[in-house]
């Protein structure tokens, strides 16, 4: 007879150690009023568990230059939105972004999240860009990113 | 009193301070009238800035970059591709209705597409045109 409890026991393990599950990550609860239309503006409001609070400090430290973009904010506003950034932010290493300022579709996680995704789809104009979590996980925006929620059907099948 | 409402629109801050577009415009005409006596509002004009190709940025070099030739029709960020509603009141109520959220992206996006702040007789025109169409 196969030995089925240890296995069990090994999956628990491993389910309670993951620090994200990938197919669900919301905004938690308590965000600011400014966060929907401040962070949400030109791009979705990302999740905060996506990148590590020393990123979220240098992101929100240099607003001015935010990714090409001047997406500056008053102090009071800004501040908000740094803590509650930096208060739910990931304790992994594996989502700390690359660059400066940082980029969470740039860290060890969603490299590997992304890891069978062709080259050539980041650069559909249905995509554009790989920040558009939308346009291929359909309700993103809910937090939920289960393989078969993906809109566009050529990935539906790797998932 | 002209006066009076136009600095109610802009000095209304973080507290939403709700309008309509039409007193939006008269806002920023009675402004424009005292800078150029004689200022009418223009959807002609705000048309033509709103095809305009300003060119200062080179993936927004104009209005209609992200919002389309279009303006009743739903429009997408040139960088993200984050989906945009439509930027004219008669395809989208909720535009121009929010004295302090129009100055921010007003601020924001003239800085990008233009490479300086709008005119008060610019924004006039502007959602003019967006209002009635031509």
């Amino acid at each position: 007879m196969r030995p089925v409890l240890p296995t069990l026991f090994a999956c628990a393990v491993l389910a309670i150690s993951l620090p994200v599950r990938a197919d669900n990550v919301p905004v938690p609860a308590g965000a600011p009023p400014s966060f929907a239309a401040e962070c949400g503006g030109c791009h979705m409001a990302f999740p905060p568990a996506l990148l590590t609070a020393p990123d979220w400090k240098r992101v929100m430290a240099r607003l001015d230059k935010h990714y090409g973009d001047n997406a500056s904010l008053d102090e009071k506003a800004r501040r908000e939105l740094e803590d509650f950034l930096v208060r739910n932010a990931a304790g992994s290493g594996r989502m700390a972004g690359e660059g400066d300022p940082p980029r969470l579709t740039a860290s060890a996680w969603f490299r590997r999240e992304h890891r069978k995704v062709p080259q050539a789809l980041w650069r559909n104009p249905r995509v554009k860009s790989a920040s558009n979590c939308t346009a291929c996980h359909s309700r993103a925006e809910q937090g939920s990113y289960r393989g078969r929620e993906i809109a566009l059907p050529e990935l539906r099948e790797k998932h | 009193m002209k006066e009076a409402l136009l600095i109610a629109l802009l000095s209304a801050s973080a507290a939403a301070f709700a309008a309509t577009p039409q007193q939006m415009i008269d806002g920023y005409a009675a402004e424009a009238t005292r800078q150029s006596p004689g200022f009418q509002p223009s959807a002609r004009r705000g048309a033509e800035f709103y095809a305009r190709r300003f060119a200062v940025s080179d993936k927004m070099p104009a209005c209609v970059s992200c919002h389309t030739d279009s303006p009743t029709q739903p429009g997408r960020h040139a960088v993200t591709g984050k989906a945009i509603k439509p930027l004219s009141p008669r395809a989208e109520a909720a535009r121009f209705s929010d004295p302090a959220k129009t100055e921010k992206w007003f601020r924001r996006n003239c800085t990008e597409v233009l490479g300086r702040e709008c005119s008060v007789a610019e924004k006039a025109d502007f959602i003019r045109f967006l209002t009635e169409g031509l």
